[in-house]
């Protein structure tokens, strides 16, 4: 277990080892040059290093390092403790054990010592009471049976021996004498070599050989009574210990041996018995002549040792041994089993008061040491503690590596984003430039041409081409614009419109494409509707136009489309419709049954009112009801193919369309829906739609707009003005079949101011006209307008005849009052309308879509006389709202400096044209004279915007002046308002563009180079007033 | 008549082929909208005008391109931005779609890119210069040519070298006395 701990903190300190040395490396390196530079310098380079990793794109992975190296050396660092806190416990452990062996070993030697020497005293107080009781007395006073008595009895303080013995010293002239005294012979051991085990009966003994000396026992203890009458000289290690005695006075100690009967092994202690007191400084031959016996005291050192251990607590856990070391090579156990080793070993020396002899002890413990638990467990907790932080740590670190990694990228994704919205952005601008500059061209042409001398027919062409080009125009900023809406950052405008007129324009456009198909295409605006609301007139047609666009592409050559705007409020009450059109839409269920349907072609549809059923608005909901706005409704209808009924759910989703097919037969993206719901929502308003697969579509929707004052609009209807006013009072005849459409045509001469009456065929038509002609109402009748449905040249002939006749009977002029006779077409071509008018059965052909400038056209060439009138208006308009005004032109370029004052002049006006910002301050400031002022914007020292905010702010002084009373009115000219009109004069028409000119008080821009129109728009809001 | 129709069809094919090359747009038939009595050399004068201005920025950039040490693009581009506006203002279509291309050379701090801009600007501005010197000789002969046919028909006037304004009252005559003058577009 230990070891496998071991090896693995090996391999793991060898696994960290490698990547430790070139951290250490690195560390090095990195740090040399640093000191090197002052603490500035160092932040510099720091920064351009941090630019030039940030170039390299790989900053946060020198961190990641650094972090995985500190990680590094964290683990190592946790290793290394865990081993050091082993190894120092571990140690620990073992300095306690071996200190606790030393005690208690020399505890037990000093006892043992002790011991020993309290019985050597006691022997070698036997020895004095030997000398003095039995030598000092004659007759001696101690015979075998005292000594052995009193031996007995004071074996107590002799614990240690197993015996004590007298041995005479006799010499062998003595001999004889000695053995009668008595009365036994001096025995010899059995073998000289006492470390041999002996057999211990006296009787067997043979009787000593001769000798110089004998040194037979005398008096003996109980316990060794059998030595008795043995010669102790004939044992080898007796004699050496008499010997010994003799001549040292102390007492000495055998080598351990056998002892006698007993077998234990055992040391003999002997002391010598003089018959006088000798000095301590005595020498050995005087002590020896001193000797008269030996006393001998037998120890039995195991059991001695035994005994004394018993004494001690906690025997049990050590071993002792105990050596006779005299002989250091070849020492001699005295004590203790077998040695089994178990690490630790503490030797004590033994000190039993024979110089010559030495002992040890030795101790061990009993068991082998126990495994350090402690320590493993300590050091293994560090090391688990130490491993775990580091893994959180490194956990940590490969998170925030992965972050650092995904910020980066994601930095980088927005970089390119960032730079992919430039560049969208700049693309777009590129773009609607280089588009916008050949659509100028192609609008100037078209301006040129309908400059020239034209029919009205020829000028409707040019005219329609040209509100074309410009829809174009106008729709690839709507394309532009898109975007917007996804980004949420589409804001409507407030403008006032005429929407009759936008109607009108947009059912031209899309007139082509309806009459090439056969199909009907007809706008009805109910009376309710004001003629000028306020609003994003762009966003309006771009719904309708989505709306009527996919009807015609869905309508297959048959039916019609119809575009009809109503008052919400109209619908509120179903009870009271007053407007027909409305109440034929409501009738259309009930006439379900009749062979033709009553709707603009014949054609079933589907109920519209159903279309719009869902609304909030309509069933009340919508609480707030404010009197400023009116909400409007617009109904597209067609009989095209219809929705299918499960794609009617995601009809509205982008880039869905009703069927995969879809786009393969009809084309288109699928777009329009939702970006028209999108901006009807915008418009506060919902969409909603009926569809019957078959029968047709019919797409609703709801806005609120603003209401406008009709002179807020210099609109085409100005232009009309005179033309219209002609026609006031005029009466009309339509000859339709289909109340519904004639509802429409009716709505159409209304506009112009025509009274209408209306037949359903031509029969009734002449019997409408015989009954009419004495009446003053016929006076009035100028138009009869026959649809072509119920077109029939003989009963067209009669009609002509009958007015003819009536004509003939009044006696009238020639060229007045005789009613005139249009057909109205869908589909006709050129060829046969002038077939038609030549030969005399009408006076014209209207196509249909009808619209009010065909209308007026029309009806201008067939009443005559107003021709030409209509044009060259609008140049005259520019000329007398320019004339004699005062204008500033600030440019810095020469050039267009140069042209706009030649433009400006040729409208009348007074041009004065200066450089500078500067220059236009100082003539602006108040009071001047001049009307107004056209500025560029980029201009060198001071530009446009600029300049426009120092004029204003100069005027707003002069203001206030005039306002407090401060100065008064005829210092400034008689004006008690500065405000002279700003116009920007950019190259660039963008919103951006725009929104700044506002904002630093401009009052509106022109385009660069000077286009008549806008220039007219512009110029027109300031002086208009003024004529 | 007939060399005065040739030389006034000549005039118009002139005038149209410019149209036609994209070297003058809209813009120069506006200008030409604007000439009349008060100011008979409008587009001459204007032309003029541009032709100073155009000059002088096209060598104040070939200076500032010639520069070693570093190319101030900065006046690079507000010379481009003058030339730009100027050339739009008298219709130049060609010169003003290379003052286009160049300014986003100039953006960029292209060298190589403006230096082959320059030359291309002005290769274009010495063909318009050449072709509207043309057109103004052209316009210029044409017109009197037709004054002085009417004078000879009419024989009501003195035969004398025309200034520019006699024409137009020439013209103003003409116009009163029932007849029509052709436009030159």
């Amino acid at each position: 277990m230990g070891k496998g701990c071991w090896l693995l903190l090996v391999g793991v300190i060898l696994s960290c080892k490698i990547p430790g040395v070139c951290l250490k490396l690195r560390w090095k390196r990195k740090n040399e040059p640093a000191p090197l530079q002052p603490a500035t310098q160092q932040l510099q380079l720091l920064l351009q290093q941090k630019q030039q990793q940030q170039l390299d794109q790989s900053p946060p992975k020198g961190a990641g390092k650094w972090r995985k190296k500190l990680l590094t050396v964290f683990v190592l660092l946790g290793i290394l403790t865990s081993i050091w806190l082993f190894w120092h416990l571990n140690q620990k452990i073992i300095l306690r054990r071996e200190h606790t062996l030393a005690n208690m070993c020399d505890e037990r030697a000093r006892m043992l010592q002790d011991q020993f020497n309290v019985s050597m005293n006691h022997v070698h107080a036997l020895a004095i009471l030997v000398s003095t009781f039995h030598h000092g007395k004659h007759p001696s006073a101690i015979d075998q049976k005292t000594f052995g008595e009193y031996t007995e009895r004071t074996a107590f303080e002799r614990p240690l021996t197993s015996g004590v013995a007298y041995a005479l010293k006799v010499l062998h002239s003595e001999r004889e004498q000695f053995e009668k005294q008595h009365g036994w012979t001096i025995k010899k051991m059995e073998t000289e070599d006492q470390t041999l085990v002996q057999d211990c009966l006296t009787e067997n003994l043979d009787p000593a050989p001769i000798k110089d000396e004998y040194a037979p026992v005398i008096f003996s203890q109980e316990t060794v009574s059998h030595i008795v009458s043995i010669d102790m000289m004939s044992g080898q290690q007796d004699l050496e210990n008499i010997l010994r005695a003799r001549a040292t006075g102390k007492g000495v100690l055998t080598s351990p041996f056998k002892l006698l009967k007993s077998n234990h092994l055992g040391v003999v202690l002997t002391f010598a018995v003089y018959n006088k007191d000798l000095p301590p400084d005595a020498i050995p031959e005087q002590r020896t002549e001193a000797t008269v016996g030996y006393l001998g005291a037998s120890y039995d050192v195991p059991s001695l040792v035994e005994k004394l251990l018993h004494q001690l607590a906690s025997k049990q856990t050590i071993v002792v041994n105990v050596y006779d070391t005299t002989n250091a090579s070849a020492p001699i156990s005295m004590y203790g089993t077998d040695i089994t080793d178990t690490g630790l070993l503490h030797v004590s020396s033994l000190d039993f008061g024979d110089p010559l002899r030495k002992h040890e002890m030795h101790c061990r413990f009993k068991q082998k040491p126990p495994l350090p638990w402690m320590a493993i467990n300590a050091s293994v907790g560090v090391l688990v503690i130490t491993l775990l932080v580091g893994h959180i740590f490194h956990a940590a670190i490969c998170r925030i590596a992965k972050v650092e990694n995904d910020c980066r990228e994601m930095m980088e994704l927005k970089a390119r984003a960032e730079a992919a919205d430039v560049a969208k952005s700049q693309f777009l601008a590129t773009v609607s430039h280089e588009i916008r500059t050949p659509m100028n061209g192609v609008l100037g042409m078209l301006k040129m041409l309908m400059d020239t001398d034209l029919d009205a027919i020829q000028r409707d062409y040019a005219e329609t081409a040209h509100a074309s080009g410009k829809d174009l125009i106008s729709l690839i900023n709507e394309v532009l614009d898109q975007a917007k809406i996804e980004s949420g950052r589409l804001e409507l405008e407030d403008v006032p419109f005429d929407l009759r007129n936008l109607l009108d324009s947009i059912l031209s456009l899309s007139s082509d494409k309806s009459n090439d198909k056969g199909i009907e295409s007809a706008v009805y605006v109910s009376d309710r509707v004001p003629e000028v609301v306020v609003g994003d007139p762009g966003r309006f047609r771009q719904i309708i136009t989505n709306l009527v666009g996919n009807s015609i592409k869905f309508t297959q050559d048959k039916g019609h489309i119809f575009v009809s705007v109503h008052l919400v409020d109209e619908m509120k009450g179903t009870s009271d419709v007053g407007d027909k059109v409305l109440q034929q839409g409501l009738n259309l269920v009930q006439d379900m049954s009749s062979k033709t349907y009553n709707t603009l072609s014949g054609f079933p549809v589907v109920d519209r009112w159903r279309s719009w059923e869902n609304f909030k608005m309509l069933n009340g909901k919508d609480a707030k009801d404010d009197p400023e706005k009116i909400r409007l409704l617009v109904t597209v209808e067609d009989t095209g193919v219809g929705i299918r009924l499960d794609a009617q759910d995601q009809i509205f989703t982008p880039f869905v369309q009703a069927d995969s097919s879809t786009s393969r037969h009809y084309g288109g993206t699928g777009i329009g829906l939702s970006i028209s719901k999108h901006l009807v929502e915008l418009m506060h308003g919902e969409i909603g739609f009926v569809s019957e697969p078959g029968v047709g579509s019919t797409f609703s929707f709801t806005g609120a707009f603003g209401k406008g004052e009709v002179s807020s609009l210099d609109s085409k209807w100005k232009q009309y003005d005179p033309v219209v006013s002609e026609f006031q009072g005029l009466g009309a005849l339509i000859i339709d079949n289909r109340s519904i459409r004639a509802e429409v045509t009716k709505y159409h001469l209304r506009r112009l101011g025509i009274s209408v009456d209306i037949t359903s065929s031509l029969e009734s038509a002449c019997t409408y006209v015989s009954s009419f002609f004495t009446t003053s109402a016929f006076a009035h009748l100028a138009m009869i307008l026959i649809d072509k449905d119920v077109w029939n040249q003989e009963t067209v002939l009669q009609l002509r005849s009958l007015l003819e006749q009536h004509r003939k009977n009044c006696k009238l002029n020639v060229s007045t009052n005789l009613p005139k006779i249009f057909l109205l077409g869908t589909s006709m071509s050129p060829v046969e309308r002038s077939k038609l008018k030549t030969s005399g059965f009408v006076d014209n052909v209207l196509m249909k879509p009808l619209r009010l400038s065909v209308l007026i056209a029309c009806f201008q060439e067939a009443l005559g006389g107003t021709k030409g009138k209509v044009r060259g208006k609008k140049m005259s308009t520019l000329g007398s709202l320019l004339r004699e005004k005062r204008i500033l032109v600030v440019d810095d370029n020469k050039v267009n400096r140069r042209v706009a004052e030649g433009a400006l002049k040729k409208y009348g006006a007074i041009v004065t044209c200066v450089e500078r910002g500067h220059d236009a301050l100082n003539k602006l400031k108040p009071p001047h004279t001049f009307d107004a002022c056209f500025m560029d914007l980029q201009m060198p020292e001071m530009d446009g915007f600029e300049a426009t905010r120092q004029i204003r702010s100069a005027e707003s002084e002069v203001n206030e002046k005039l306002a407090s009373g401060e100065a008064s009115i005829e210092m400034y000219g008689n004006v008690s308002h500065w405000h002279i009109p700003i116009l920007a004069m950019t190259a660039d028409v963008i919103q951006a563009t725009y929104e700044k000119c506002l904002k630093c008080g401009m009052d509106d821009y022109v385009s660069k180079p000077f286009e008549e129109e806008q220039l007219y728009l512009a110029v027109a809001r300031f002086f208009e007033s003024g004529l | 008549m007939d060399f005065v129709n040739q030389l006034q069809r000549k005039f118009i094919d002139y005038s149209s082929s410019l149209h036609r090359e994209g070297i003058v747009d809209d813009q120069f038939t506006q200008l030409r909208k604007l000439e009349d009595e008060n100011s008979p050399h409008f587009v001459m004068e204007v032309a003029s005008l541009f032709f100073e201005d155009c000059e002088k920025l096209i060598n104040n950039m070939a200076i500032a391109l010639e520069q070693k040490q570093g190319v101030d693009f900065k006046q690079i581009d507000e010379c481009i931005h003058q030339l730009k506006g100027s050339s739009s203002s008298i219709g130049a279509m060609r010169v003003k779609n290379a003052c286009i291309a160049f300014r986003s050379f100039s953006g960029a701090q292209n060298r190589e890119g403006c230096l082959r801009c320059l030359q291309q600007l002005s290769h274009e501005y010495s063909l318009l210069k050449n072709k509207l010197q043309t057109l103004f000789r052209v316009s210029v002969a044409s017109r009197c040519l037709y004054v002085c046919l009417v004078i000879f028909c009419r024989e009501n006037e003195p035969a004398e070298p025309f200034p520019d304004v006699l024409v137009f009252q020439l013209e103003k005559q003409i116009v009163a006395a029932g007849g029509s003058i052709p436009r030159v577009h």
